[in-house]
């Protein structure tokens, strides 16, 4: 029988031949990411009296949490996370300017296909946008992964994803998650790897294809794959420091897959997350007129140029409903200054946006915090009770495209009357 | 030595499906990584008595995809801070269950105890046999692969590396 990108992977950084779904493996990964929690790594490191680091050229920092700095502690922490990346020789490491790590990350062509990527952030699965496995793990873990190269791995197995069709207008690829996710439920798929395929992938963008490797953590996915393709290779074509080192790594045709799950897109409609779980998703028709305080543009699953420019789109010559606060926060440096030269970034500021520094914003909790009895809407990947400030605060999830027509409206409204 | 005693026994809290990291412990709070410390902010969202609560109980129990969201190491700690001696849940959500193993904390899978146990109650988890006692019936349960169990028996990863030095940290 053949293989799937999953067994692949992990065969080549396991040494092993050939692995089946369940077997464990010591693997080797070519990334470690940490983020605002490697100072809890460094800690971690000095309990357990380890000096030295397996490979620091596989470290890769990002302080991207609460940035800048907000309090003296954190202050404090990000000293200790800078001191150390200095003091280690860390070649990728990347500051409180930079943004949210896995957006820094695959834009300065540190991930490629075939990687095995693992960090202490749950939506590592985004590098399966480039065909990379990536998965979450803690503080501890990453400090035991910079120390002796390698952790134990589970042999996934993995449900393939047939998407087919095109998106209506005002539909994209966070409404495709939202319904998928509601369809399979939070654990769906479960310690399973996540294949997407169908004649809809040729031409989803690469933005797209990161919501949906972002998204797909929500129903639980261990790890996900975007079989890369020339959209992939245009992508890394300039960011890879050696685009030799362009490898993809493909899913045998007699692979054995769990499921196969297949969607057309034309049938989507918009889909919003409602308090206070993921999988509580309904169809827009069904939360239409919910009034919100605040609408949050941003974090690495819809803070990309592509989601900044839809709602532009929507918000140009236009005014927000003074009742709303709506907060933009490009994912990146990058992105923030394509949407500056692109003047997306100011016809969001003309229509009423106030436009915070790259980084993870409020969806971390940094800024945007609610009062009892308030209402966010939120393009992020969590509604979770008290994410973003009072657990008396409520938090529903949307497409950017269906986040700038409710902010125009004061309450939740269907996108597609802007198409 | 195993720092990971053969039984555990006490009286269980019950949660149900999907509680997320974020519950267990605010990210506002990740800014603590001493159990003591992030204990006194453990499930605070849930409200009113929690997490004081908790303090009486031992063991928690909880329904599908325990842990799930985040993966906030600090979870676990959080759940050890309380004194909690262990989390018997349907199914866990993967970051939890690693995190769960390098910090020291026992869990076990159970969906037919779940379904079964009523809060308050007394069990007593058979860790040896791979077997939970709760009234008059015995709930066998799934062991952990015996190469990750190790990590556990130390008492977590920090111990498991400490131990390990000469051979895989790499000194």
């Amino acid at each position: 029988m053949g293989q799937t990108i999953a067994e692949k992977i992990l065969a080549t950084k396991s040494g092993s031949t050939r692995l089946s779904p369940g077997e464990i493996v010591d693997a080797y990964p070519d990334v470690v990411m940490s983020h605002t929690a490697t100072w809890r790594s460094v800690s971690a490191m000095q309990r357990i009296g380890a000096t030295r680091l397996y490979d620091p050229d596989r470290l890769a920092i990002v302080l991207d949490h609460i940035s800048p700095a907000k309090t003296e502690k954190y202050a404090k922490d990000q000293q200790t996370s800078r001191n150390f990346a200095r003091e280690y020789g860390i070649k990728k490491f990347y500051d409180v300017d930079a943004g949210i790590a896995h957006l820094v990350l695959m834009e300065n062509g540190h991930i490629k296909p075939g990687d095995l990527v693992v960090g202490t952030d749950s939506h590592c699965t985004i590098y399966g946008a480039l065909g990379a496995l990536g998965t979450g793990i803690g503080y501890t873990e990453v400090t035991s992964v910079w120390v002796t190269g390698k952790l134990w791995m589970k042999v996934p197995t993995t449900i393939k994803f047939v998407l087919d069709g095109k998106f209506n207008a005002g539909v994209s690829a966070k409404d495709l998650m939202l319904y998928l996710i509601g369809k399979l439920g939070a654990d769906g798929c479960g310690y399973k790897s996540a294949e997407f395929y169908g004649s809809a992938m040729p031409d989803m963008s690469l933005s797209e294809r990161m919501t949906i490797a972002n998204l797909a953590m929500e129903m639980g996915s261990k790890c996900v794959f975007v079989p890369p393709d020339e959209r992939t290779a245009a992508y890394l074509r300039g960011r890879l420091h050696d685009f030799a080192a362009y490898q993809p790594v493909y899913a045998d045709p007699d692979a054995t897959y769990e499921q196969e799950i297949t969607v057309t897109l034309s049938d989507l409609e918009p889909m919003v997350a409602c308090p206070h779980q993921v999988e509580n998703t309904r169809p827009i028709g069904e939360v239409v007129g919910t009034r919100i305080d605040q609408a949050f543009l941003g974090s690495c699953a819809n803070g990309k140029y592509e989601d900044l420019a839809i709602a532009a789109k929507i918000l140009a010559g236009k005014r927000v409903d003074p009742r709303v606060r709506l907060l933009v926060t490009p994912g990146s440096k990058e992105i923030m200054l394509e949407a500056m030269k692109s003047g997306v970034l100011q016809t969001l500021i003309e229509s009423g946006a106030l436009v915070t520094n790259p980084g993870c914003s409020a969806c971390a909790g940094d800024g945007g915090m609610m009062a009892d009895g308030e209402v966010s809407l939120s393009t992020a990947n969590r509604n979770f009770l008290g994410r973003m400030g009072s657990n008396k605060s409520s938090i529903y999830l949307s497409s950017p495209a269906t986040l700038a027509a409710s902010a125009l409206k004061g309450a939740i409204a269907d996108p597609r009357e802007f198409f | 030595m195993s720092a990971m005693p053969a039984t555990l026994s006490g009286r269980v809290y019950r949660f149900g499906d999907n509680i997320n990291s974020d519950i267990i412990i605010a990210g506002r709070y990740l800014i603590y990584i001493e159990p003591e410390e992030l204990a006194q902010h453990a499930f605070e969202m849930l409200g009113e008595g929690f997490p004081a609560k908790l303090r009486q109980y031992d063991i928690l129990v909880a329904g599908r995809n325990f842990g799930c969201g985040s993966a906030r190491e600090q979870a676990s700690t959080a759940i050890k801070g309380l004194g909690i001696k262990a989390v018997v849940a349907a199914s866990f959500a993967r970051t939890f269950y690693r995190n769960a193993i390098n910090d020291g904390l026992t869990i076990v899978e159970s969906p037919e105890l779940y379904a079964a146990v009523q809060e308050g109650d007394s069990i007593n988890i058979d860790l040896a046999k791979g077997k939970i006692q709760y009234n008059t019936k015995e709930y066998a349960f799934p062991q952990i692969p015996p190469s990750v169990r190790k990590i556990l028996e130390l008492g977590g990863l920090a111990n498991y590396l400490k131990a390990n030095a000469n051979t895989s940290a790499g000194a």
